[in-house]
């Protein structure tokens, strides 16, 4: 099998290189059987490389340690569900992974397409094409999962080498969420591909105008959307997995997933100025070049070893090549940029600073700030050492200053964006829209401080949310109102239909709102509290606000691949008995004799209680840390949101008329005016 | 519309510069060398007014729990500890009383690549306030050779 994989990608390597000539000179010598050639070939080099990914998958599924990627990876024991997640657990099977990704969107793409944009095509499959051939190549040459275990025996010679058993999954990536968590983050960032491929076509055919965006809008739209679910589900990991009682921490292999994803917002802002007013052409092609670069370089970072992060990939030497493609695919797309510039002219000019078009303009500008922030501070131990030898760090308060009031900031465009008007918003539309929002949040002010909210932006990020909840509530409320006057429908089917005829807006709507969310929940943190409890006995007794709770019992369990300790924990809330505890602390087989806290968490909407136990030594005393997490579920609700309102967005808009028709046919085409 | 413009240049500027101003107090309030055991003490006498990160490798066997603190050493990454050593203040490792609040990492143990935030003491010891470990990055390259198995 693995002689399979490995030929597989010797195939992928020459069919990629052939779909790139094929498609380039086609389209030069207008040779239609040629192109169709470069297509056939590009998908060839999909299922190249989806036997490749298969072949390693087989690999782990039959234990076979000859391979040292599977051998250090895997184990006997090891539950068949991470046997398979296995496949993506380490370097060389990750990048694989992502190749195999990129190659199946390169084949969507083609299928998709196969009988439109014919002159961009080609290119768009040449561009997607020549970034599997650089991955293929580095699994060929440079990180090849397939490579057999050898060892170097005492006289030199070396000899092919089979462990009866692998080294096993480290137990951290031992979790359902680790199934999930890096496949939806490749899928995402790798999505990013797609649109950029678009522009570049785009730039090279000088088809500017808004089709390489139109067409690309559902596939941004769902790279983005993973991508954000994604880096939710990798917080959600860290936070029941790690134990130290939070979600985000700003290391570096976070960021790397954060900025891609922060262009990405930015992007599918102002794609709307272009499509709508003709704006911001070359911005665009930026934003886009950036996005998919950063989703490079944020692969680069969590593999290069460049800087220092918990996450515990190998340090390897791939990092020079991935710079070198990250600048040829920079300055390229540079060349074509300042080439193209008189087809990049705007067609109409700037509105009014209150406007729709200047409210992007902000987003747009704090995304980006706090992108390059977030990459200054990421870069920063690098950039110190290059620039005089002291390697310095920043920490949290850093990304926390300056990202905070952004992310307060950009709430706020959140409510006030959509419900601008295009070139300029009169005050009577202020007042209309925004007046009762503002007065009721402000209102709720006050007895937010008076409960105890006395964390300035944690007060700030709950009245805004509380703003922008209302502004995208009434919104969906008077849009359905109108229309059930205009069909006769009742109010709840005239919400249903009302978003599935302008799935776009109300769909944007919906990820507004499950941001709120995500606010409400992200204000929580800074009233989180942590009790350190060593040496606690059986019958200890513990109280943090409204709860209180008695350790009842400690033991030892075992499991599939681990022997866990537990202890169980009662809960009372308000003297009342809500839940029995029971966290662990494993240690897993094999050679690695890792200790690995299972937390446990009680979740409710107001409050999280997370209780660690670090393991006893004599079965009767315990080390716990408790942590008092208020409102984290509205993190993980906002995130379902955001999900659910991504999908609406991306569902085509339904056609069929209400009951009246005509009635509505003028209200509608106002809404689509004035549609997001 | 050139007032407009120009609205919206001072609004940009005024952005940038409180985020610029908001970015600067944060960096003063975290910023902290990341050194090697070996660099640190490269580094003198300026290492004691500094808020340090310091890399080593956990020396095995030095863990232990002292007071309220735990106590260990850490060393360059390839440092053999001598028959019948003991951690403790010379030039090649360097020993760490870790006071922080959190619990330690699950990550940190033997041989593990801890990061260190805190303060170097002028009795030679280091107060470390934060613990980051990595599983030994040694670890890893030896099972990727399949080196460690052909020990056993």
């Amino acid at each position: 099998m693995a002689q399979l994989g490995q030929f597989a990608l010797a195939i992928a390597f020459i069919v990629a290189i052939y779909a790139i000539v094929a498609s380039l000179i086609g389209i030069r010598s207008r040779n239609d059987k040629l192109i169709a050639s470069g297509r056939n070939a590009a998908i060839c080099n999909c299922i190249a490389i989806t036997t490749a990914i298969f072949s390693l998958g087989y690999l782990f599924l039959t234990n076979d340690f000859s391979v040292a990627y599977v051998a250090a990876h895997s184990s006997v024991d090891l539950p068949l569900h991470f046997k398979i997640s296995s496949v993506w657990g380490g370097q060389e099977g990750s990048l694989l992974f992502w190749s195999w990704i990129l190659t199946v969107y390169t084949a969507l793409v083609i299928v998709q397409n196969r009988t439109k944009h014919r002159s961009m095509m080609p290119y768009v499959t040449a561009v997607l094409t020549a970034t599997s051939l650089f991955f293929t190549a580095m699994h060929l040459f440079v990180v090849n999962p397939f490579k057999v275990g050898a060892i170097q025996m005492p006289g030199g010679a070396i000899s092919l080498f089979r462990p009866s058993d692998g080294v096993g999954l480290n137990p951290l990536l031992q979790d359902t969420l680790m199934v999930i968590h890096p496949p939806m983050l490749y899928t995402g960032m790798v999505g990013l591909a797609v649109p950029y491929a678009f522009a570049i076509a785009a730039l090279i055919t000088r088809q500017l105008g808004d089709t390489w965006i139109r067409t690309t809008r559902r596939w941004t739209m769902a790279a983005w959307g993973i991508l954000g679910i994604g880096i939710l589900l990798g917080g959600k990991w860290a936070y029941r997995e790690l134990g130290w009682g939070g979600y985000w921490a700003w290391d570096p292999v976070e960021n790397a997933s954060l900025m891609p994803w922060l262009i990405g917002t930015a992007f599918l802002h102002s794609v709307m100025v272009q499509e709508k007013k003709g704006m911001l052409k070359i911005w665009n092609v930026v934003l886009i070049v950036a996005a998919y670069t950063m989703s490079i370089f944020g692969t680069t970072l969590t593999r290069s070893g460049l800087v220092d992060s918990v996450h515990a990939f190998a340090k390897s030497d791939i990092g020079g090549y991935f710079m070198a493609f990250i600048i040829v695919t920079i300055s390229g797309a540079l060349y074509l940029i300042l080439d193209r510039l008189p087809y990049l002219k705007p067609d109409s000019q700037m509105g009014s600073v209150v406007s729709r078009e200047s409210s992007f303009m902000f987003n747009n500008l704090v995304l980006l700030v706090s992108c390059f922030a977030i990459l200054w501070g990421t870069m920063f131990p690098v950039l110190s050492e290059w620039y005089n030898g002291n390697k310095i760090t920043v920490g949290a308060p850093f990304f926390n200053r300056v990202n905070v009031p952004i992310a307060i900031f950009l709430l706020f465009l959140t409510g006030v964006g959509p419900l601008l008007a295009w070139r300029k918003a009169s005050t009577n539309s202020l007042k209309r829209n925004f007046l009762i929002p503002a007065l009721i949040a402000l209102a709720s002010g006050i007895p937010l401080y008076l409960l105890g909210v006395n964390h300035f932006y944690a007060w700030l990020s709950l009245v805004m949310s509380i703003f922008v909840g209302i502004t995208i509530i009434r919104e969906f409320y008077k849009g359905a109102q109108a229309r059930a006057y205009g069909t006769g429908e009742r109010f709840h089917e005239a919400i249903v239909n009302l978003t599935l005829r302008n799935t776009r807006r109300y769909g944007g709507y919906i990820i507004h709102f499950g941001f709120v969310l995500l606010f409400i929940g992200w204000s929580g943190q800074a009233f989180s509290e942590k009790i350190r409890l060593p040496e606690s006995r059986i019958g200890a007794k513990f109280q943090v606000h409204q709860y209180d709770m008695r350790v009842e019992n400690m033991g030892v369990r075992e499991g599939p691949n681990y022997l866990a300790q537990y202890a169980s924990v009662s809960l009372y809330e308000y003297g009342k008995k809500i839940a029995v505890m029971a966290p662990e602390w494993r240690k897993y087989g094999g050679r690695d004799q890792q200790g690995t806290t299972e937390v446990s968490i009680h979740s409710t909407l107001k409050t999280d209680i997370y209780l660690v136990f670090q393991g006893s030594t004599d079965g009767v005393t315990g080390d716990f840390t408790i942590y008092y997490n208020p409102l984290v579920m509205w993190v993980w609700i906002g995130g379902t949101i955001l999900g659910l309102g991504t999908v609406i967005a991306m569902l085509p808009n339904k056609q069929t008329a209400g009951r009246k028709p005509q009635a509505i046919s003028n209200k509608e085409s106002e809404e689509v005016e004035h549609a997001v | 519309m050139k007032s407009k413009q120009l609205k919206f240049l001072v609004g940009s500027i005024a952005i940038l510069v409180a985020l610029v101003y908001f970015g600067y107090q944060g960096f003063n309030e975290s910023m902290s060398y990341f050194q090697t055991v070996p660099e640190l003490y490269g580094s003198g006498s300026q290492a004691f007014d500094r808020r340090i990160k310091v890399q080593g490798e956990v020396v095995k066997g030095s863990i232990r729990r002292e007071g309220g603190a735990t106590v260990f050493a850490i060393g360059p990454t390839d440092f053999k500890p001598p028959e019948g050593f003991v951690p403790g203040p010379d030039t090649k490792t360097l020993q760490i009383r870790y006071v922080g609040s959190d619990a330690l990492p699950d990550t940190f143990r033997d041989y593990a690549s801890a990061i260190v935030t805190g303060k170097l003491k002028k009795d030679g010891t280091f107060e470390g306030t934060f613990i980051q470990a990595q599983c030994a990055s040694k670890y890893d390259r030896e099972n990727a050779a399949g080196v460690t198995a052909a020990n056993q």
